[in-house]
């Protein structure tokens, strides 16, 4: 096994485009799923390379190096639609986990409970992807994750940042997770709310996703459109909001749990958003 | 060539891709103080500082801190000027008890008070929240960080003060050499091969051939290579577990065959290319099942797999449950749980001079001598076992686990060995708290007192008897509770299933069984219409009143002493939740209480504790210390003991620890019993060491000794006396006076109706919990503990509560979150314990209500703190919303749906 250490995007599309090459960045999700005598061929480091990393603006929209982590998220100066994303990143894990897990790393992983993945649906994330054959292309993140653990790259495909619209003046978000313990847990249902109100406090905009109640995350644009000219205090969530989701029964909790929760939880993101 | 500083100091090294940092750093450049836990993130002992930001080493590719600062807690420790005071803190609070996570949370706070001076509670949380503790309850950890002032005691170190564990600098220097520890690297290494299946027959192939092909492996061991007998168990008649199984696995784990091969080779072997063929079969994985008419017998002798019944009675229970004006009843249920110590069984052994020596944890070291003399079927004299320092035991390391495997591989290649399990291995492979299925009836007359009480208790052992028969026998004698039930009548079974053994954990059944019987006093309570904390303090146990096996004590039972103190909490937070819940809607909080008692030491069995002291020529005096130290503090309290018994200071005093060469047996680290039991031997070492000096110079009893150097001094009566060791012969040990004692606690035998004296002493316990619900997620977050312990004399009272926290910790976990499901929850990420942000702040009350065996009246504690913590917080539940749950976890998911369930009613 080789340990590459690509220090441009272009040598690192090079050494990704043989075969049996797997790219790592934090590590975070590579070492507990690694099994025993089977391991890649080549790693190809990610984290040495400037233009992954950190987040700028360029007018139209944010760009995210796909290899931030989620602590230089956290810290990162963005306007208040970014707050869902960053109460996401301080639920990811722990210290330890957000200092070296990044957000490619969170999208790739298309773990159906991954923390970062609901308040990137709700910024209507798009993901850039390159090749060495092919250059650059962008999805939106919802056709980026197709399903548990499966993700629109092609093998030779590398995540290079993840693209966020320039959001609205008024936008505000908020993240509500819900776990069996604190810290170190994962989900069992999370919603991010993005939400802009005019000056009398009635909904005028509203962008809402739940995770780990599907494969894939999902936004919920019924009941995005149905809240809008609501106040926040006042929105009932029906079951026809949610029929889009399809929790499973698990350790962490039973189906019709995770759909009961979810109405409760969209209701507190959505108020705590617009109270931020 | 990987390129670093390590602590300051330029070094490199050269790692293969992809290995990982903790990897490189432990076995290429010998930083073992950074230990390994779990290896997937989940558990944070590995936590090291890259560039100043805290990282799991273990998820860190070694190659990614190429020209990088690395920073361990060793290098901290002498490096950081935080950490002088820091680790002071922790020595104070009693803030690392057996220390395996402590680097791992040194290293976190530093990170984050280098930022931060000042920080609050929960800016501590959040830096810490990604390291787990299993032993301290988190509590005395966030104390130390805070910088809160402790309540340390120095001076003499003699019994009732709080002095600093004496074993406590290595622990905060990352210097304590665990079981993985003690191995030189490159030692060739166990790779164990495990069934996947819960029951499963199999053949191996060619083995010979896998070993031609196969050149840097140089044995392949099976229950062909075992001299002895391929049978292991705690009590003897129940020696049925192979060290590998032989045509058939019975839970998935097994171990059925274990290769031996370099580093190099276990790190690439893919388990799949291990010439083996299973063959799955149909497995009864739940206690109904393993009982039915078509359920395959796990073991010959055992029809409808019961493994062995326990029962007590005691008057006529189904008569008096009948004639009381008040009766429920109830069903309840608990799972697996596992013990989650942060580090994994590991040990290393060699052959020195045809003798085999084992390096590993443990909890019983004598005991895994003597299961490995009939494994190996060798000689006890040909076996030495020196346990490492252990990183949390709680009753799983009670049982040998490494133990035979690495003997049997450093026999046949004739080289030193090194086994550590994955956490994966630790989880499927050792010992759980049984599952249990209760059935309790009671009743109660509108006085308030109990009547009558029938329990029968459903445990399943899985495919082992392990510890099984000990939790048979215990629940019956403690499923009353410490209350005084004239009618009486608990039968036990222990069933045995294809699922993992089940053993010893921090109470022997009888957390499970306190579940239901605290909870249906509540619901009695509540039926008589009596306050619930009123209604156990009327029919609490008092001095002179039969147990439930007519026992009578006449003194000691402090059970009514512990729930009075409990009085005023009550009442004080009784209002402030009625407050609360006055104020809001979707939060609603609740006070629930439980008590527990436990007997210390063996049920009606001998378990004498040995404990040998000696003064040398130079005047050193060594204590050898054979009871296991596994965090809980053995160490320290049972030199206090002998200090106080022979009249010297603390710091006079030597430890030579647990070696079957060299320390005489003090038991195993099981039942509560090390304080009072080898306690008490310690006592009799110290006093008879004492009564030595004191004979040779004819003065009386009370005289004070004076221990100066190579000269003791005797004063009495103004006059002075003196004694020049050098002039005594000193024996073939290096000592020339000398004393070793033996204590065995008095009990006797139960006869077929479960009546007789089963201890020679309870220890008493009642906690209060404050729980906050949210009625609409179903979260249940705790808001604080009280709890009143009887310790009959508090030895080290930081020490108590310090055992208070971590079994109020594990207690929370077992009521909430933990359940281990074979199969699907084998990880620190899908099997939840409490972290450090779900410990609310606990009061301890120390009650000390003298015994008359214990050692300065001290009782047992160590299984006492969990017990009546789950009913505690099942009953805060039931006073916050009305619901009664009656399985646990009660999660998130469980709540809510009862919630549900009671809105539609």
């Amino acid at each position: 096994m080789h340990y590459e250490t690509p220090t441009d995007l272009e040598t690192a599309l090079e050494l990704y485009a043989v075969k049996g090459s797997r790219i790592v960045a934090g590590g975070t999700d590579l070492y507990p799923s690694a099994k025993q005598g089977h391991s890649p061929r080549k790693l190809i480091d990610l984290t040495n390379i400037s233009a992954l990393s950190g987040i700028n603006f360029s007018g139209d929209h944010y760009r995210i190096g796909a290899a931030t982590t989620w602590s230089e998220i956290i810290k990162a100066e963005l306007p208040a639609s970014f707050d869902a994303l960053k109460q996401a990143a301080k639920e990811v894990g722990s210290i330890q986990i957000q200092n070296a897990g990044t957000i490619g790393g969170n999208i790739c992983n298309a773990s159906p409970a991954a923390d970062g993945v609901p308040p990137l649906l709700a910024l209507d994330a798009k993901v850039e992807l390159a090749s060495a054959a092919n250059g650059t292309r962008i999805l939106a993140l919802s056709e980026f994750i197709l399903n548990v653990r499966k993700t629109s790259l092609a093998e030779d495909e590398i995540v290079s940042a993840v693209l966020i619209p320039k959001p609205g003046a008024l936008e505000k978000s908020a993240f509500e997770k819900l776990g069996s313990r604190r810290y170190l847990v994962i989900s069992i249902t999370m919603t991010a709310a993005n939400i802009t109100c005019d000056e009398s406090g009635v909904i005028t905009h509203a962008k809402i996703a739940v995770g780990a109640c599907s494969p894939v995350a999902q936004r919920l644009t019924k009941l995005e459109t149905d809240i809008i000219g609501q106040k926040p205090e006042n929105i009932e969530i029906t079951e026809q909001h949610l029929s889009v989701l399809s929790p499973i029964d698990d350790v962490r909790g039973s189906g019709e749990y995770r759909i009961d929760v979810v109405a409760e939880q969209c209701k507190r993101a959505v108020l705590r958003a617009v109270m931020s | 060539m990987t390129k670093f500083t390590l602590n300051g100091a330029a070094v490199s090294s050269d790692p293969v891709p992809g290995e990982r940092l903790s990897e490189m750093l432990r076995e290429r450049v010998g930083a073992r103080d950074v230990k390994i836990g779990c290896n997937a993130g989940d558990c944070g002992a590995c936590s090291v500082l890259v560039d100043g930001d805290v990282v799991c080493a273990c998820l860190t590719p070694a190659h990614q801190v190429n020209g990088k600062s690395v920073e361990t807690v060793g290098g901290l420790y002498e490096n950081e000027p935080i950490v002088d005071k820091l680790a002071d803190n922790f020595l104070n609070h009693g803030a690392a008890q057996c220390g395996i996570c402590t680097p791992g949370m040194i290293v976190s706070a530093v990170a984050m008070l280098r930022e931060n001076s000042s920080p609050t509670e929960d800016e501590v949380k959040d830096a810490l929240g990604g390291v787990l503790c299993r032993c301290t309850g988190y509590r005395k950890i966030i104390d130390a960080v805070l910088s809160v002032a402790p309540s340390i005691s120095e001076g003499s170190g003699h019994i009732g003060s709080s002095i600093r564990r004496l074993d406590g600098v290595e622990k905060v220097s990352g210097r304590d050499l665990y079981g993985d520890d003690i191995a030189p690297s490159g030692t060739m290494e166990i790779f164990v091969i495990r069934s996947p299946f819960p029951r499963a027959g199999f053949e191996l192939g060619d083995l010979d051939g896998f070993i031609e092909r196969n050149s840097d492996v140089s044995a392949i061991i099976t229950a062909d290579d075992i001299e002895g007998e391929n049978a292991f168990g705690v009590i003897p008649q129940f020696q049925d577990q192979p060290v590998f199984a032989v045509h058939e696995a019975r839970f998935r784990g097994e171990a059925v065959a274990a290769l031996v091969a370099t580093p190099e080779f276990i790190r690439d072997f893919d388990q799949d290319k291990f010439p083996i063929t299973w063959q799955e079969k149909d497995a009864a994985q739940d206690i109904t099942k393993a009982q039915s008419d078509d359920a395959d017998k796990l073991h010959e002798k055992h029809e409808r797999n019961l493994m062995c019944e326990g029962f007590v009675q005691r008057g006529d229970a189904p008569s008096a449950i009948e004639a009381s004006e008040f009766v429920v009843e109830g069903h309840f249920n608990s799972g697996f749980v596992e013990h989650a110590y942060i580090e994994p069984e590991a040990g290393y052994a060699e052959v020195i001079d045809g003798k085999v020596i084992i390096h590993a944890c443990t909890q019983a070291p004598v005991m895994d001598q003597e299961a490995l003399e009939i494994i190996l079927g060798r000689d006890k004299s040909q076996i030495r076992i020196i346990p490492s320092s252990v990183g949390g035991g709680f009753g799983s390391k009670l049982d040998i686990s490494v133990q035979p495997i690495l003997a049997l591989a450093a026999i046949k290649t004739a080289q030193p060995v090194r086994l550590t399990y994955t956490r994966t291995e630790s989880m499927q492979s050792t010992t759980k708290r049984h599952p249990s299925d209760i059935h309790l009836k009671m009743g109660a007359n509108s006085d308030g007192k109990v009547t009558g009480f029938d329990f029968l208790g459903g445990f399943d052992t899985g495919a082992y008897a392990s510890w099984g028969p000990t939790v048979a026998n215990r629940v019956p004698v403690h499923a009353s509770g410490p209350y005084l039930i004239e009618n009486y009548r608990a039968k036990s079974k222990g069933i045995y299933t294809n699922n993992p053994p089940s053993g010893a954990f921090r109470g022997f059944g009888v957390p499970q069984s306190a579940i239901a019987q605290e909870s249906l006093f509540d619901e009695l309570a509540n039926k008589v219409g009596m306050d619930a904390l009123e209604f156990r303090i009327l029919n609490a146990l008092e001095a002179g009143q039969p147990t439930v096996c007519g026992q009578v004590f006449d003194q000691g039972v402090g059970i009514k002493k512990c729930l009075q103190a409990l009085k005023p909490h009550w009442d004080i937070e009784r209002k402030a939740c009625d407050e609360f819940n006055a104020e809001n809607d979707g939060l609603k909080r609740g006070v629930g209480v439980a008590s527990g008692w436990y007997g210390c030491g063996n049920t009606s069995l001998p378990n004498p504790s040995t404990i040998k002291s000696g003064i040398r020529a130079d005047g050193k005096i060594v204590l050898h210390q054979g009871a296991m130290d596994i965090g809980q503090g053995a160490n320290t309290v049972i030199s206090q003991i002998f200090a106080t018994a022979l009249g010297a200071s603390i710091s006079d005093i030597e430890l030579i620890g647990p070696d079957t060469d060299v320390t005489p047996d003090a038991g195993k680290t099981s039942a509560s019993r090390q304080t009072f039991v080898s306690g008490n031997a310690a006592r009799l070492s110290g006093q008879s060491l004492r009564a030595n000096i004191l004979q040779r110079f004819n003065v009386g009893e009370n005289c004070e000794i004076l221990f100066d150097g190579s000269v003791i001094h005797v004063r009495e009566n103004g006059k002075e006396h003196s004694l020049e060791l050098s002039s005594l012969t000193a024996d073939e040990e290096g000592y020339v006076l000398r004393a070793e004692e033996t204590y065995d606690p008095p009990t006797v035998p139960l006869d077929e109706n479960g009546q007789g004296s089963p201890y020679a002493q309870f220890g008493y316990a009642a906690q209060m919990a404050v729980m906050e619900v949210d009625t609409e997620l179903g979260t249940v977050k705790p808001i604080k503990f009280i709890a009143a312990h009887d310790v009959g004399k508090a030895i080290n009272p930081v020490l108590v509560e310090g055992q208070v926290h971590g079994g109020i910790a594990q207690g929370l976990g077992m009521a909430l979150m933990e359940e281990y499901i074979p199969g699907r929850t084998e990880n620190l990420h899908d099997y939840l314990i409490p972290t450090i942000g779900d410990m609310p702040p606990v009061e301890t009350l120390i009650i000390e209500d003298p015994d008359a065996h214990g050692p300065y009246g001290a009782k047992g504690l160590g299984e006492h703190v969990l017990v009546p913590t789950a009913p505690a917080i099942l009953n805060a539940i039931n006073a916050a919303t009305g619901v009664r749950i009656t399985k646990v976890p009660a999660t998130p998911s469980r709540v809510k749906m009862a919630i549900k369930a009671q809105k539609n009613d």
